[in-house]
């Protein structure tokens, strides 16, 4: 009888452990949601879902860094004329590498920034302007600013590591030559310190300016976010997709000049097509004379140029890299052509 | 029970501090305490469990089988992102799944990687070597895995029954050899068991379900089980030659229904090929069952009805095995029903020895039983080449 009490006790108590431990591995299930959502494939198909639609596609209210904004932003800096009659700019550059930032819709990874953004402000100046860069490092790492043009070896930016936590350093130098060039970071491991957003885009302009247009700045960039040495996420500007679901509004027989930069680490190559149309290219923009005129540019790792051109006819036209690996992953946009106003 | 009461609060009290205490530790090592092992950087894992590839619509069936809850991100075909929707939604407790919807025209006998995203960015992916569509309930199919069923399971199984009257007509020691060749037959399947449960274990379920220990818990218990229930049945005295043939016919069936998943589970998913090439290697193979039941009946005068219940108890499983399988797949019920399959082989092992040795001047060592043991494993060996 006692025995019989004993082992129904003992199962009883077993039993409750189990399922006690049950209760940790079956976690509760979410609620499912009712009403249905709509939403379009690359191909048009429309789809309808009870559940929650997985597309990278940003409302404008949700975006940290705004690709729209940064497209037509340019920084000229403090200006002041100094007793020679040259032009000098200042500038205040602080670099960081704790930001999370939402970088495509629901993915949220560490960015390393100057001022915040990946990618860091544009630097304007003209041609024999004096540019004077405040660089503060409130980074955990050390970190520099590396700008390419012509300076003194000091103000390159490769020996003169900058130490986080309120390191300072002055970058000084004239602005040449005219052309577009890139800035980042040059503190080893130079691929990581580069692939988590360090860079930004410095234009120089002619003394004798450019004839005037609809300016925009486009950083081709990726991010690698699962630290496989292979890119995740590829766009213009950051943002996956961004202009494609907010196409970059122009006008008809306006001149449209981009300054284009290619900072995007671990795959050799990348590259730009425009469709209905064809573009003046300036190599590194150091020319005014375009070398080539093409839909199709190839570059490499931190090659630039400027893009000159109009569209006759009003519409929607596509922009993306045709290695079409980069424009499945996010690196594509649309114009959209404006009549001109009579 | 006088006094019965006060003794017995005492013993459930003494039985459950253990218990209490361990609640309590993992309260405060999940709650207040948490932050006393934070050593390491917790990272999300999901495992894309199965494919299916439907109507212009590849549906990617994913569970969080990490140490916390995730939100899925993106989804992505041969690592091109790709709009879908997931359902119910898109965040995902412990253990939780969920259906990734991704539409997209597949081509028939192509390979596609299926990618899933998760919120901290990093890419989970599982492979598909050609794709197929996925098989819709019907008739049609439900014949179809009926037939396979039969031709896999019920069929060799009769054949090699038709070895009994052979047998009946043999001397002892043949007669050893032949029960002896069955326990080898038999000690091939179970370990054959063993290495498709784990196998299917290790290409389908996360590593959080540890897999091996699952297949090696699941064989012992049904070992076990079985090896209670065979001597209740059993009682006091000897095993009858019927009895023993229907456990030999209970343990087959059970590992035939395992096989039968993973067949129906292979065509259902479109993996396999299902060739009549690899039908005869089943046929030829599964045929040495049927021995392995015709050897213990050989000694009894069964009706020709029992015969038929015997062979309808190991081979049919493998038809119900194809359509639980081929209709509703699940990794870790063919995990288990594998390993059940072979505990049970095990345990009809051990029987037939105990019961072998039982008879009378017979011994284990001897050379009919290792012959048949031997030559009972090579045979086996020798017919899975075919499949």
């Amino acid at each position: 009888m006692r025995n019989t009490k004993t082992s129904t006790m003992m199962v009883t108590v077993l039993a409750a452990a189990a399922a006690g431990s049950l209760l940790f591995v079956l976690a509760p299930a979410s609620e499912a949601q009712d009403q249905e959502k709509t939403f379009f494939t690359h191909s048009g198909g429309v789809i309808k879902t009870t559940g929650d639609v997985l597309d990278p596609m940003y409302a404008v209210s949700e975006v940290e860094f705004d690709p729209s904004q940064f497209l037509r932003e340019f920084h000229y800096g403090k200006t002041s004329i100094m007793e020679d009659g040259t032009t000098l700019r200042e500038f205040t550059i602080v670099a960081e590498d704790h930001l999370v930032q939402e970088i495509s819709p629901g993915v949220f990874f560490n960015v390393w920034t100057f001022n915040g953004t990946v990618p860091g402000p544009t630097i304007r100046a003209t041609e024999g302007d004096l540019v004077r860069i405040h660089f503060i490092n409130n980074g955990s790492k050390s970190h520099t600013m590396h700008f390419h043009g012509i300076h003194t070896a000091v103000m390159d930016g490769v020996f003169e590591i900058v130490g986080g936590g309120g390191g300072r350093f002055t970058y000084e130098f004239v602005a040449d030559p005219v052309g577009v060039h890139p800035y980042h970071c040059h503190v080893m491991p130079l691929e990581e310190h580069i692939a988590h957003g360090l860079y930004g885009v410095y234009i120089v302009d002619p003394a004798e300016p450019r004839p005037p247009a609809d300016e925009m700045v486009m950083v081709l960039n990726a991010m690698d976010t699962d630290f496989d040495l292979e890119n995740n996420f590829y766009a213009a500007n950051t943002i996956p997709f961004y202009y494609q679901h907010h196409p970059i509004q122009i006008n008809a027989d306006e001149l449209i000049r981009v300054y284009v930069v290619n900072m995007v680490e671990f795959d050799s190559i990348n590259n730009l097509h425009l469709h209905g149309n064809l573009y003046h290219y300036y190599p590194t923009g150091t020319d005014t004379v375009p070398s080539f005129y093409t839909d199709m540019i190839t570059l490499s790792q931190t090659e630039r140029g400027i893009l000159e051109f109009e569209y006759q006819f009003p519409g929607k036209y596509l922009f993306h890299a045709h290695k079409v690996e980069f424009s499945e992953k996010g690196w594509t946009g649309t114009f959209l052509v404006k009549e001109p106003e009579a | 029970m006088p006094g019965g009461g006060a003794s017995g609060a005492k013993l459930v009290a003494s039985g459950a501090v253990p218990l209490l205490l361990v609640a309590v530790l993992i309260a405060y090592v999940s709650g207040p305490g948490s932050n006393l092992f934070d050593l390491g950087e917790p990272l999300p894992e999901i495992t894309i469990e199965r494919v299916d590839f439907a109507d212009s619509e590849i549906r990617a069936t994913i569970r969080n089988t990490g140490p916390m809850a995730v939100s899925i991100a993106v989804a992505d075909i041969n690592d091109r992102i790709q709009p879908a929707a997931i359902e119910p939604d898109r965040f995902l407790e412990r253990y939780e799944t969920a259906v990734v919807r991704v539409p997209f025209a597949w081509n028939v006998g192509e390979p596609y990687t299926v990618g899933i995203t998760t919120d901290d960015g990093t890419r989970f992916e599982r492979q598909i070597q050609s794709a197929a569509p996925v098989l819709e309930p019907g008739w049609g199919l439900a014949a179809t895995f009926a037939v396979i069923g039969t031709y896999v399971g019920v069929i060799p199984v009769v054949i090699g029954m038709l070895w009994l009257p052979f047998i009946r007509r043999i001397s002892r020691d043949k007669y050893r050899f032949f029960l002896a060749l069955t326990a080898g037959l038999l000690l091939f399947l179970g370990i054959d068991s063993i290495e498709e449960a784990l196998d299917v274990a290790g290409q389908n379920l996360a590593g959080s379900f540890n897999g091996t220990l699952l297949v090696a818990t699941v064989v012992v218990l049904a070992f076990m089980g079985l090896y209670y229930s065979a001597g209740r049945l059993a009682g006091k005295g000897a095993i009858q030659p019927a009895a023993m043939a229907l456990m030999v016919a209970v343990g087959i069936g059970l590992h035939n229904f395992g096989e039968g998943l993973a067949i129906g589970a292979a065509v259902g998913l479109g993996s396999a090929a299902f060739s009549a090439f690899l039908i005869v290697g089943f046929a030829l193979h599964n045929t040495t069952e049927g021995l392995a039941i015709a050897a213990p009946l050989s000694r009894t005068k069964a009706p020709i009805i029992r015969l038929g219940l015997m062979a309808a108890i190991a081979g049919t499983p493998a038809i119900f095995g194809a359509w639980a399988g081929g209709f509703a797949y699940s990794p870790f019920a063919t995990v288990i029903f594998l390993s059940v399959g072979a505990g049970a082989i095990f345990q009809v092992i051990v029987i037939m020895l105990k019961w072998m040795r039982s008879e009378k001047d017979s011994s284990l060592s001897g050379a009919p039983v290792v012959a048949g043991i031997a030559v009972g494993m090579l045979v086996m060996y020798l017919t899975s080449i075919l499949v």
